[in-house]
């Protein structure tokens, strides 16, 4: 073994690693700021001061109803629930190997938004029940879809129409809920076609921030055994990897935390399905995506909801912003999968 | 690498569904040679080799490694002693052949373990047995047929396995590169005395390359031993359903088998049955 | 010229019927078409007596009763056009895409022209029921042209996947495009939400009246493509080799589907899986030939949206499910199952 491939190969991976880091960081702060400036700018501008003083749970005239009750929890639950749409979208694409297969697509997204749409307008539940309709529904849309496109093993490009057909049948559904609604709700309707923050408070936050610290963990056990995974079963089986149990671990934890985050925001609209892809873009091929995807998820959803809030006359939901930056990004990666010749 | 591990299969049984694929199957596998597994498409060949990695559950009998079943030791440790190349197998887009590499070092990891110096110089060992050490920054995606091979065979040595089991390794590739993949074996084996067992689709070059050539047929054992005793008129008849002469390879000194259809058989040529000769 | 993917030979055991079958199937399906129109009529959110829809076809308006059967018969004459323009406009469009999964909600056609309805409406306050349909044959159109370009790209050409794929995408984007613009709109926003979902529920005479004249012109040229989508049916190069002119057959047809989806969509809002629908079961009634095929979908999609218009007023009355609802909740499953049925390597 020569000296001059160990000193390559290790001068290879500390500069991916370093990569890395960088990104990492570069998102962090981007979260940070975006987070901040969510907090300080608005209809009122507060000055920081005023924002670290109402954290620090101060009472400053003004600021602690503003930035304290509608600034802040808005403001936190699109950083978690843009982590959480992140995670589960990276999740999927990486467990079926295929960018396409994102559960915002198949039909997961609309499971628990039916559920969830259902939950509160019929059943009129509390934030609880909500989230245990959807979670409850997100996992047997899963399964419905599973089944359905086994015949002699998965294959990847029946399970992605399915899902479209299953979303289908799920979204006229939701219409059909809302449309029985005792008022016709254009902002409810918002949230559940596509997803909203508007009128976000803790009662939405906390569910998804408590999933959080129970699914996160769990999810990013498995780093190691999804990018085993990504090879395939086989070998991912040939190295060790207990496939069976770690499809139905990540599978849960993912539509989990997807559940959560849309009982709470609706289904936000093409997250889940750009978080991974951007994320494998500015970090490299090297590497878990499963903390990358989280970050971009966080920016992504953070940025939107501030666009949508004041870059026009019209206070547009989040949903409809990544709905319509997220769209045309579809649109180009199939552009760019079918050039390519690539596997869809 | 001294120490030498056993595998062995006991009156095997498996299938699909409702098909019975092998049916009782004996078979060790030599250690430390190289064994190549020949049939008839569809005769069970992957299959048999899947359950010897444990990828597919036996119906009936047994898959011993060191006389212990397989299927009830833990995956990570079976990983480090077998390791299995698998037909077609897909590498994440854009990943660089070091990374694919280094891939192969996971049995060798805990949950939560950072990567160390010895994976370093696993990963860099196994580039320099396979020649892909100045490779190692590029993209997998932009290789050739037997580069990427190469490459895959390489993530299997970062494994650091006594045993190495590959299904086809060389279908797909052009013949420049079979025999390239081929000769990379044979030094593995040369060198580190690693255990092959692969299942190859050209009989010829089966023949020529392995120290123990295992014939298919049927789901059940034709032949097996030295590819000079297997490799027989009567064997390819039974196992492929082909006429053939079977004569020494000028260039290699192993059996050759050379084919004979309906068509541009010479006089000369021996079939041992009444075949009509003709242009 | 793109490639379109080889040609999907379905597992129909019989793939040839007699002539004599066909007209019996033809007149089952009339005579069911006739009497969910008549049912359409009848039944409803209220209970009406035959009484009062005699009367109401006399002219009759008194009663609420009679009102509700007034507004029954523009309803389901409404439902009969649209439901065989989208059922001919599927089966058209999946023959010309060698497609099983072809259909105007699915390729992303009745989205295209939603969006171009709801951008006439909103930026250029277009009023006129002639206009959205102009409109929105031209948003169809556009969809129609983009999807198949997007779908076509790369190894295998258009495969069913890749068209839907990309009929998925651009229905994503385009309803994300519908929303931003309707939600600056308080004035719009409402009479958009029940057109959205899609239904025939504001039929009136004259929004059938003015779509007539587009809907006649697609249902000429599309029933006059039939032989040539024959010939198209076994691949581009054995079409071509036979004598007809591909690209031109593909572009008059598809302007024909586009036409009859365009049209549909300006007055019904955008239905779906009927065009998916009905051209597989009417396959699998009268065979694979074209010219039984076209008009025997035309009026199966009739009664298929009829019926199910029905349906939806009399399942939850006295609430309405509107019928775009309906026809996904049914279509969606035969969708899946089409899809489970298709060998892999064809999708």
């Amino acid at each position: 073994m020569s000296t001059t491939t160990l000193e390559a190969v290790t001068r290879g991976r500390v500069r991916r690693t370093r990569r890395r880091h960088v990104v990492l960081t570069v998102l962090t702060l981007g979260i940070v700021a975006a987070f901040a400036v969510s907090l300080m700018a608005g209809r009122t501008f507060y000055p920081p001061a005023d924002v670290l003083a109402v954290i620090a749970g101060e009472n400053v005239p003004g600021a602690t109803f503003t930035v304290g009750t509608l600034r802040l929890p808005r403001a936190v639950l699109a950083a978690l629930a843009g982590a959480c749409f992140g995670l589960g979208g990276v999740t999927f694409q990486t467990m079926l190997r295929n960018p396409l297969a994102s559960p915002d697509i198949i039909g997961i997204s609309s499971g628990a938004s039916a559920a969830a749409a259902f939950a509160i307008v019929t059943l009129q539940l509390d934030e609880v029940g909500v989230s245990v309709f959807a979670i409850v529904a997100g996992l047997a849309v899963a399964l419905v879809i599973y089944t359905l496109s086994f015949k002699d093993g998965v294959a990847g490009a029946r399970l992605v129409l399915i899902g479209i057909g299953i979303a289908a049948m799920l979204d006229s559904l939701t219409a059909y809920v809302l449309s029985q609604a005792a008022e016709w709700d254009l902002q409810a309707a918002m949230r559940w076609l596509t997803g909203s923050l508007n009128g976000a408070t803790w009662q939405e936050t906390v569910p998804v921030a408590v999933a959080m610290t129970v699914l996160v963990p769990l999810l990013l056990s498995q780093t190691r055994n999804l990018a085993m995974m990504q090879m395939g079963d086989d070998t991912a089986a040939a190295l060790g990897v207990r496939v069976e149990r770690t499809r139905i671990l990540v599978i849960v934890a993912a539509v989990g935390l997807i559940a959560f985050a849309t009982a709470a925001t609706g289904p936000i609209a093409f997250v889940a399905f750009l978080a991974g892809p951007i994320a494998a873009r500015i970090v490299g091929p090297a590497g878990s995506l499963l903390v990358p995807a989280a970050l971009v998820g966080s920016l992504l959803v953070l940025a939107a909801d501030f666009i949508g809030q004041f870059a026009f006359d019209t206070r547009y939901p989040v949903g409809v912003v990544t709905g319509v930056l997220g769209a045309p990004y579809l649109i180009y990666l199939l552009i760019r999968t079918n050039r390519a010749g690539g596997s869809l | 690498m001294t120490t030498t591990h056993t595998l062995a299969v006991e009156h095997l049984t498996l299938g699909y569904a409702d098909r019975v694929v092998i049916d009782s199957l004996d078979l060790a596998v030599p250690p430390g040679r190289i064994t190549a597994i020949v049939g008839a498409n569809a005769c069970g060949k992957s299959t048999l080799l899947r359950s010897m990695s444990r990828l597919l559950a036996p119906r009936g009998g047994h898959v011993l490694l060191d006389g212990k079943q397989v299927h009830r030791l833990p995956a990570k440790q079976l990983a480090r002693t077998l390791g299995l190349l698998p037909q077609a197998p897909t590498a994440p887009e854009g990943i660089t052949v070091a990374d694919l590499v280094g891939r192969g070092r996971n049995p060798h990891q805990r949950v939560f373990s950072r990567w160390s110096s010895e994976d370093d110089a696993a990963v860099a060992a196994a580039l320099d047995a396979t020649q892909t050490a100045e490779l190692a920054d590029r993209s997998v995606d932009e290789l050739s047929g037997g580069q990427r091979q190469r490459v895959w065979i390489a993530m299997a040595l970062a494994q650091q396995t006594d045993l190495l089991l590959l299904d086809e390794p060389t279908t797909f590739l052009d013949v420049s590169h079979q025999v390239e993949v081929l000769d990379l074996l044979t030094d593995l084996n040369l060198t580190r005395g690693t255990t092959i067992v692969m299942v190859l689709h050209d009989l010829n070059l089966a023949a020529r390359y392995a120290d123990h050539l295992v014939a298919l047929a049927g789901g059940r054992l034709y032949a097996a031993g030295e590819p000079a005793q297997v490799l027989t008129q009567e064997c390819v008849r039974t196992v492929f359903g082909l006429e053939s002469q079977v004569i020494t390879d000028p260039t290699s000194g192993k059996p050759l088998m050379l084919p004979i259809g309906r068509h541009h058989v010479t006089t000369g040529a021996q079939t041992g049955v009444g075949v009509s000769v003709g242009g | 010229m793109t490639q379109l993917a080889t040609p999907v030979v379905p597992d129909v055991a019989v793939v040839r019927r007699p002539a004599r079958v066909r007209l019996l199937w033809f007149l089952v399906a009339l005579a069911l078409l006739l009497a969910f129109m008549t049912a359409s009529v009848a039944f409803g959110s209220r209970t009406v007596g035959w009484s009062d829809i005699l009367a109401a076809f006399g002219g009759a308006d008194e009663t609420m009763e009679q009102a509700a059967v007034t507004k029954r018969i523009p309803r389901t004459l409404l439902a009969v056009c649209v439901g065989a323009a989208l059922g001919l406009a599927g089966a058209v469009m999946q023959g010309v895409t060698r497609n099983p999964l072809g259909d105007p909600s699915i390729l992303g056609v009745s989205m295209g022209a939603s969006l171009a309805v709801v951008t006439a409406m909103v930026t250029f306050g277009l009023s006129t029921a002639t206009g959205y349909i102009w409109a929105a044959i031209l948003g169809a159109a556009i969809a129609a042209v983009f999807v198949y370009a997007v779908g076509s790209l790369g190894r295998g050409g258009a495969t069913p996947l890749k068209l839907a794929l990309a009929g998925a995408a651009t229905s994503a984007a385009f309803t994300s495009l519908i929303s931003a613009l309707v939600l600056g709109r308080n004035d719009v926003a409402g009479g958009f939400r029940s057109w959205q979902i899609g239904g025939v529920g504001g039929a009136t005479y004259d929004s059938i009246r003015q779509v007539l004249p587009f809907l006649g012109v697609g249902f000429v040229i599309c029933l006059l493509s039939a032989r040539a989508l024959n010939s198209l049916a076994l691949g581009d190069d054995l079409a071509a080799g036979l004598g007809e002119r591909v690209a031109l057959v593909r572009g008059i047809a598809g302007l024909g589907s586009v036409l009859l989806c365009g049209a549909a969509t300006a007055v019904a809002g955008p239905i779906g899986f009927v065009g998916l629908v009905v051209p597989h079961v009417c396959r699998m009634l009268v065979g694979l030939d074209h010219r039984w095929l076209l008009p025997f979908s035309a009026l199966l999609g009739a009664s298929l949206l009829t019926a199910a218009d029905v349906v939806g007023r009399v399942v939850a009355r006295p609430a309405e499910i509107d019928v775009g609802i309906v026809t996904a909740l049914i279509g969606a499953p035969f969708f899946i199952y089409i899809v489970r049925r298709q060998k892999v390597r064809q999708l």
